[in-house]
């Protein structure tokens, strides 16, 4: 029972990272409509940059974290401007596969730069367990729940209160008639790019403090459709859960799997197992907005 | 048709024709002359790229009638091809001759790209994109995992392909087998497009909902062009693995399907001389970065250290600039060359 226990917390704070990649992926398919298959990748970027800062510059964690956060801005405004705005109005197959170029671009940058080895942040917690319902946890675990939890909530009321976040819901709603009461559709495409490329430098972070990063941190990008699909394309809330509910079926399914079975490495392909039921029987999701046609 | 001074159809047999002009057909039948004796002036090497090419025109043809022309994104294509490679490398393993194997190949991917396109019924767009990518997934594992057939991570070794005892055994041999199988290819989908079947794709991507109206049944036919594409890519499969006689998980996964799409988009989707077009044009950017990598190591010594990690960057960065920059792709490029020099060197 306990292994199962230790199998769901780990899958929590997995899923609260899946959770983050999810929120960039949704808030920029919600307002510009365009499925990014560099999620992943630009979770790895904004990693690397950090490692970049923090252990190759020395500087202070908190100052590298920042100075990533702003190198996430100018990352997401440069993409939208160069690679997706000039696909307005393609067809959907264009638009994803700019993007996976976009992908093997960014991936082949951070191998240039930075090699394919694991590199590993420096330790920023402490590292003795805490102990949770009889389960060790390490800090850095809570700490990136927590975080994950923090970054909702502040997206959350950013998107129900404020101006900018209103407009954003807006334009996801519809686009001319949000153009005609005077938003900017092109700046909040170019926001919601921005806020992505920040939240997946976050998730990025985060992980690099967990288990350190490698090239192959882009592979995460994938994990992120069976999470935005099981809690809907359009909602934020969604791909909380979905992330949530991904990491933890993950873990356990690998781990009983192994248990019963002795199948390893069932983990890589689970939740995408998940993903084909979803579509088959709700494919759009727990709180995704079903699009209803008839002939 | 002697005497006129364009080609204007009067008929619609006559717009369906397959070979429009007398000199479109003298002037393939001379670049298939030449592509027969190309095994008596080309090293082994080109022989060699000429083969991958072949192998890349077909799966690419194949991808291009689902996605282009029928408007069925697939991401799953690259583990299509491995089933084929699998299916007919164990059929082999298991004694059937060549021939036999290759078509069970061929089957047996065009069921699973069947079970695989049953979703298309209800999904679409990025929805099946998505599907496709977790089957693509989902069978990469199998590959991997499934050791006592597939034989894991270590892959399978098989023998290069006979055919009525005459075992092909050279590039050159085997350059004939894949370009017949890659012409036959390129035949049934041309003519495909040509027929109700055709046109019925084409309606269902340009808009399901009045496709339907008109009488296309959208199941029925969105399931033909997933068996028809994935019958051609396990053919691809099976041809593949026969040539390199030797196949891995690796060599199926994700990457390869990118490399797919990559090729009809680079070429022109929806077109069959497109995919020839971008099958080629994927097949030789590595070959040509190679050989730019060795041209530039005399000026840059330790270029080759990054030239792997650039390698699929360049060929991201290419695939990004294409659909900015050239988002028909070659084939529109090739159609503007060709009408430029028809009247030439009159501008109108």
């Amino acid at each position: 029972m306990e292994y199962y226990l230790q199998l769901f917390v780990n899958g929590l704070v997995v899923g609260s990272i899946y959770s983050l990649v999810a929120l960039g992926f949704v808030i920029i398919y919600k307002a510009t409509k365009v499925v990014n298959f560099a999620q992943g990748e630009m979770v790895m970027v904004g990693a690397y940059v950090c490692f970049g800062l923090t252990v190759q510059l020395g500087l202070p964690f908190l100052v590298s974290f920042f100075m990533t956060l702003a190198f996430s801005v100018i990352l997401g405004l440069s993409v939208e401007r160069l690679v997706l705005r000039p696909l307005i109005g393609e067809p959907i197959i264009s638009v994803i596969m700019v993007t996976v170029g976009l992908s093997t671009v960014l991936k082949s940058v951070v191998q240039m730069l930075w090699g394919t080895s694991i590199r590993v942040y420096p330790q920023i917690l402490p590292a003795e367990p805490v102990w949770i319902a009889g389960v060790p946890v390490a800090p850095v675990y809570i700490a990136a729940f927590v975080l994950a939890a923090l970054l909702f909530t502040v997206f959350s009321l950013f998107f129900k209160y404020s101006r900018i976040g209103i407009a954003m819901r807006a334009t996801a709603l519809d686009q001319q008639a949000a153009q005609s009461m005077g938003i900017g559709v092109k700046n909040i495409f170019a926001l919601s790019w921005c806020i992505a490329a920040i939240v997946s430098s976050i998730g990025g972070i985060i992980l690099g403090n967990i288990n350190g990063i490698n090239a192959q941190l882009g592979h995460l990008g994938l994990k992120v459709f069976p999470a935005v699909i099981l809690g809907g394309l359009d909602s934020l809330l969604g791909a909380a859960l979905g992330g949530l509910i991904i990491g933890v079926l993950e873990n356990v399914f690998d781990g009983a799997m192994q248990q019963l079975f002795s199948l390893a490495g069932f983990k890589e392909v689970a939740a995408y197992i998940v993903l084909v039921v979803i579509l088959m029987i709700k494919p759009y999701g727990l709180f995704g907005t079903e699009e209803i046609e008839r002939v | 048709m002697r005497g006129k001074c364009g080609l204007f159809h009067t008929s619609y047999a006559q717009e369906a024709r397959f070979f429009q002009t007398g000199f479109l057909k003298f002037s393939l039948g001379l670049f298939f002359i030449a592509l027969l004796c190309t095994p008596l002036y080309l090293s082994n090497y080109q022989l060699s790229m000429l083969n991958m090419i072949n192998i890349a025109v077909i799966g690419a043809v194949a991808l291009n009638l689902l996605t282009g022309c029928c408007g069925q994104i697939s991401l799953g294509h690259g583990a299509f091809i491995g089933v084929g490679a699998y299916a007919t490398g164990l059929c082999s393993l298991a004694g059937w001759p060549f021939i036999p194997a290759l078509l069970f190949g061929g089957l047996v991917t065009a069921l699973v790209g069947m079970i695989f396109g049953v979703p298309s019924l209800r999904l679409k767009g990025i929805y099946l994109a998505i599907a496709t990518l977790a089957a693509q997934l989902i069978l990469s594992y199998v590959f991997m995992h499934w050791e006592s057939m597939t034989g894991g991570s270590v892959g399978l070794g098989l023998d290069a392909p006979a055919i009525c005892g005459l075992a092909l055994d050279s590039d050159a041999k085997m350059f004939y087998l894949t370009l017949t199988v890659a012409v036959f290819s390129v035949l049934l989908v041309s003519n495909i497009l040509r027929t109700r079947h055709g046109r019925a794709f084409v309606a269902i991507r340009d808009f399901h909902q009045s496709a339907e109206s008109v009488g296309v049944n959208l199941f029925s036919y969105k399931l033909q062009a997933f068996a028809v594409s994935s019958f051609l890519a396990g053919i691809s499969g099976g041809l593949w693995a026969h040539y390199t006689m030797y196949i891995t998980p690796e060599q199926f996964d994700i990457l390869l399907s990118i490399r797919y799409l990559a090729m009809i988009i680079i070429g022109g989707m929806g077109s069959v001389l497109g995919s020839i077009f971008g099958a080629v044009f994927v097949t030789l950017l590595p070959e040509g970065l190679g050989a730019l990598a060795q041209w530039a190591g005399a000026f840059f010594p330790n270029i080759s250290t990054y030239f792997l990690a650039m390698r699929e960057g360049i060929f991201g960065l290419i695939l990004v600039l294409f659909l900015i920059f050239e988002p028909e792709g070659l084939v529109h490029r090739w159609r503007l060359i060709k009408a430029y020099w028809k009247l030439y060197p009159f501008a109108y």
